[in-house]
């Protein structure tokens, strides 16, 4: 994807911190949306350029929508992953099976590996390392699949086809 | 009385899993699935306890989802960070530890750049 035009990098970046200023003062008064707005119109000259590369393409209803269904079930996962820790630390044998292993992405964009390195971090027994151009290097705490394509397969998979909608 | 009773029990849910986290510190081998508990349950339980308060004091609800998110978007990024320099820096591997690709991805000659 080639970047999006100055104007509409300027727009998004006006959206995104006029949001982030509503719901960081959480009310609807007058005069607190007219200053917020002024100020987002100011403070996007400086920042947009650093803000995002595609502007306005970020929210196509598409994305929007698979943003919806992945974050509750990013939640779900995460509230599983920490029973499973709870397990792993409270059972007596203690089931652990370290090792660090390497994953393969598909994925494009650095925002998109950034997610998919969050994503992993917070789900059962797996924490990512580093990322370096399509590779993670992610500690499995009990280690299923040793081969790139089983960790890539366990890890990552069920993932992937969220974020390839929301980030490409 | 539902708002107090879905606050409190968020807020226990979060205590619960900080607890086990410590508990995961004190039990686990090594420095890298000890990161393993810490992360996952800081990060639940800090979530949940702040969504606690955000649900016994409605008034604060959507800053404590504005920290919430941010506690999301941050705490693996920080983990992930420290356990890379503690990886780089040497720190051993449980004896337990069935595989290691972390050598070949770094490799010997980025580490002396480092330095």
């Amino acid at each position: 994807m080639e970047k999006a035009g100055k104007f509409n990098r300027y727009i998004f970046a006006v959206i995104v911190l006029y949001v982030s200023w509503i719901l960081l003062t959480a009310t609807f008064r007058k005069d607190e949306l007219i200053v917020g707005l002024i100020v987002s119109l100011l403070v996007a000259i400086g920042t947009y350029d650093y803000l995002s590369e595609y502007g306005l393409r970020h929210l196509y209803p598409k994305r929007l929508w698979y943003l919806a269904i992945y974050i509750p079930y990013y939640l779900w996962e995460m509230i599983l992953a920490n029973f499973d820790m709870a397990y792993r630390v409270l059972a007596p044998s203690m089931p652990i099976k370290p090792g660090i292993v390497e994953v393969h992405t598909d994925l494009k964009t650095d925002t998109g590996k950034l997610a998919l390195a969050n994503s992993i971090t917070l789900t059962p027994g797996t924490l990512t390392m580093d990322v370096k151009d399509d590779t993670l290097l992610v500690h499995w705490i009990y280690v299923k699949e040793e081969t790139v394509e089983g960790a890539t397969r366990e890890i990552g998979g069920r993932f992937e086809k969220f974020l390839k909608e929301i980030f490409g | 009385m539902i708002k107090m009773i879905i606050g409190y029990f968020l807020l226990y849910f979060g205590a619960a899993f900080l607890f086990l986290g410590a508990f995961g510190l004190i039990r686990l081998p090594d420095l890298y699935t000890r990161m393993q508990a810490s992360t996952k349950s800081t990060t639940l339980g800090a979530l949940s306890s702040v969504l606690g308060v955000g649900v016994l004091y409605p008034q604060w609800f959507v800053k404590c989802l504005v920290v919430a998110l941010f506690i999301l978007l941050t705490a693996p990024v920080s983990s992930s960070a420290l356990m890379r320099a503690g990886y780089r820096t040497g720190v051993p591997l449980d004896k337990r530890t069935v595989v290691d690709k972390g050598k070949e991805f770094f490799g010997e000659g980025e580490k002396e750049e480092t330095k």
